[in-house]
């Protein structure tokens, strides 16, 4: 409990001090923060109105001090260009990015688990050593480059799957469930997660042939060994099951990261996500959406972190206990 | 006397140090992976540096073909290896001159790396206390931010120019770098070597630059050639989302063009596929030098 405790207050720490970062950042900056979206007929007057509705004429610190408290309450502030609460925006592209990276997540790390095994089961062998490179490349690849070439294969080439977006332009449903569990939703996210699985099984692939070698050296292993257990008996009850663990973790942090890793592929095929917002709040100067987009990233990717923690004291006891 | 004992302890503070050289020749030799990934540098760093006399054509000349038609979307033919773009331009010449900007950013970033993270290593090991825990805890902090968003947001505040992205990079990248060398440091403070060197009188500072210093280098190379293909990805990456140096071409702004300009409905194959696969090329190359590299330096992680 008293490590729950000590994580949980890491984790507030560690979200204050991000919050305060952006703040700064999007503040000491030479630009006017609201010059950018104001029309440049706008009268001397007319900008000191909207520097004012925005809170930016006041000192630094007390917009700091409005800034956190709004922060604390969930209030992100108005976009500049679409005029609605940023919070509603991030909110409405959320389950895009969550399914997307989880969805990813999950094939990768079922393939390459299995990839891994294997890859440790038949050490030595040329599967091995043409294998090991390869996944070394997948992990060298750009994800927008993959995405690329899975596009103008499946989705121009072959015409099997839709270039983009998430759903067939002006489709209607009664309720977000509908829309995420509609045939055209999983049509669409076929390919963008076919990507960002390429991109992802490699960590879990090398992550767990080296687990499975470091375990075949260990002494149960030897213990099965002389019991007369088979080979495939050790390496699938043993081994693998064992090497698995870290592979918890492992998921937990590459779901943290990932959110934030999924700009690139939200872009390529324009998936209404919260990287290709925040690409877009950016390429446009909206700061406000910018850094909503960008906390609540920031604040996914924590979390995921806090939970890795927490998993990891849970796998491994050692660490509760032996941390002070 | 300190002046007859010193020549013996900044011996003792290197030993390895003239024997490295012969030894990454030799390990070189025997880790192939490594060796083609120095290979493949070799070969790009060639590329860049006679791009003037590779390329045939100026890469953003608009070409026109000899009666005089706009030398549009060309299928590759010996005039133009790898065809040319939907306006004309040659995607070979922009392929041997995008060389420059990968290697200038990935080399660059790979120093500032290593420097930022020796220097920060060194003095957080060495000096201790509040200034160690200080610093770690931004190493902390730093490690949690999300890397591309954190750049992107960055690079649209500070300007998207080819240094302000290795300066973002090296400011997300430091933190891995520094907290192995710290630990390096803190192993090496307690050596022998080190408490000879201040029996004779030797000062906090000249132990610190003289004695533990040169031992962190190996470490300092090892994350500097990781940063490497980060680097050259994430240049890749923002370039890909506009946010890149629209003044210079480089394999990240040939995608974001070929993108942009349907070439994937084209089928422009030769267009986009050369820039990715150089990309992957250098990125790969980096992991195996860094691989080999490890293996030289942790043999026993090596084994298996």
């Amino acid at each position: 409990m008293a490590y729950f405790g000590r994580r949980f207050l890491h984790m507030l720490i560690v979200l204050w001090a991000i919050a305060t970062i952006l703040f700064l950042l999007f503040r000491l900056m030479p630009t006017d923060p609201s010059i950018a979206h104001l029309d440049p007929t706008f009268t001397e007057e007319q900008r000191q109105l909207v520097r004012a509705q925005f809170g930016l004429d006041r000192p630094l610190f007390e917009q700091y001090l409005i800034y956190m408290k709004n922060l604390a309450e969930g209030e992100f502030g108005l976009s500049f260009r679409q005029r609605q609460p940023v919070m509603g925006l991030v909110l409405a592209v959320l389950p895009n990015t969550l399914l997307l990276t989880s969805s990813a997540l999950i094939v990768a790390y079922l393939f390459g688990a299995l990839l891994g095994a294997s890859l440790a089961w038949r050490r030595g062998s040329l599967f091995e050593k043409i294998s090991v490179p390869l996944v070394l490349a997948t992990r060298a690849a750009p994800e927008f480059w993959l995405g690329m070439i899975v596009l103008a294969i499946f989705a121009f080439g072959l015409n099997w799957f839709p270039s983009g977006g998430a759903n067939v332009a002006g489709a209607r449903y009664a309720s977000e469930w509908e829309r995420i569990f509609s045939l055209d939703y999983l049509r669409h996210l076929v390919l963008p997660v076919l990507t960002l699985a390429i991109y992802l099984q490699g960590l879990p692939a090398l992550l767990m042939r080296s687990n499975m070698l470091e375990i075949m050296r260990e002494e149960f292993v030897t213990m099965a060994r002389m019991k007369g257990l088979s080979e495939r008996r050790i390496m699938l009850r043993h081994a693998a099951r064992n090497a698995l663990l870290p592979l918890v973790t492992a998921f937990a942090l590459g779901f943290g990261q990932s959110v934030g890793g999924n700009v690139v592929i939200e872009n390529v095929f324009s998936w209404p996500g919260l990287g290709r917002l925040l690409v877009d709040a950016v390429a446009n100067s909206d700061y406000p959406l910018a850094q909503g987009a960008f906390l609540v990233i920031a604040f996914v990717l924590v979390v995921m972190n806090f939970i890795a923690d927490l998993m990891y004291g849970l796998l491994d006891p050692r660490v509760v206990h032996g941390e002070h | 006397m300190a002046s007859i004992e010193l020549p013996h302890i900044a011996a003792a503070a290197r030993p390895r140090a003239p024997g490295l050289f012969a030894r990454l020749a030799r390990h070189l030799a025997k880790n192939p992976s490594a060796l083609i990934g120095v290979s493949i540098y070799l070969v790009f760093v060639l590329v860049a540096a006679l791009a003037g006399s590779i390329a045939p054509y100026d890469p953003i000349e608009i070409l026109f073909t000899e009666d005089g038609q706009l030398a549009a979307s060309l299928p590759p033919s010996a005039a133009h290896l790898l065809g040319t773009t939907n306006l004309g331009r040659d995607v070979f010449s922009q392929l041997v001159l995008g060389a420059r900007p990968s290697l200038f950013v990935g080399l660059t970033a790979a120093v500032a790396v290593a420097t930022i993270g020796s220097a920060v290593g060194l003095v957080a090991g060495y000096l201790g206390g509040w200034v160690d825990r200080a610093l770690m805890r931004l190493a902390d902090l730093v490690l949690g931010l999300p890397f591309l968003p954190f750049v992107i947001v960055l690079v649209a505040l500070i300007g998207p120019s080819l240094q302000n992205i290795v300066l973002t990079v090296a400011i997300l990248l430091w933190p891995n770098a520094a907290r192995v060398i710290r630990s390096q440091v803190l192993t090496l403070s307690q050596r022998q070597f080190i408490e000879a060197a201040r029996v004779t009188g030797a000062g906090e500072w000249r132990i610190m630059l003289v004695h533990i210093a040169p031992n962190i280098v190996p470490l300092a190379f090892l994350y500097g050639s990781i940063a490497v293909g980060w680097a050259i990805l994430t240049q890749a990456s923002l370039s890909f989302l506009g946010f890149g140096a629209t003044d210079t071409i480089s394999w990240g702004t040939m995608l974001q063009d070929a993108y942009a300009s349907q070439a994937l409905d084209r089928e422009q194959f030769s267009w986009f596929v050369p820039p990715g696969i150089c990309l992957v090329l250098v990125v790969l190359a980096g992991f195996l030098i860094s691989r080999g590299y490890e293996e030289l330096l942790f043999p026993k992680l090596g084994e298996g």
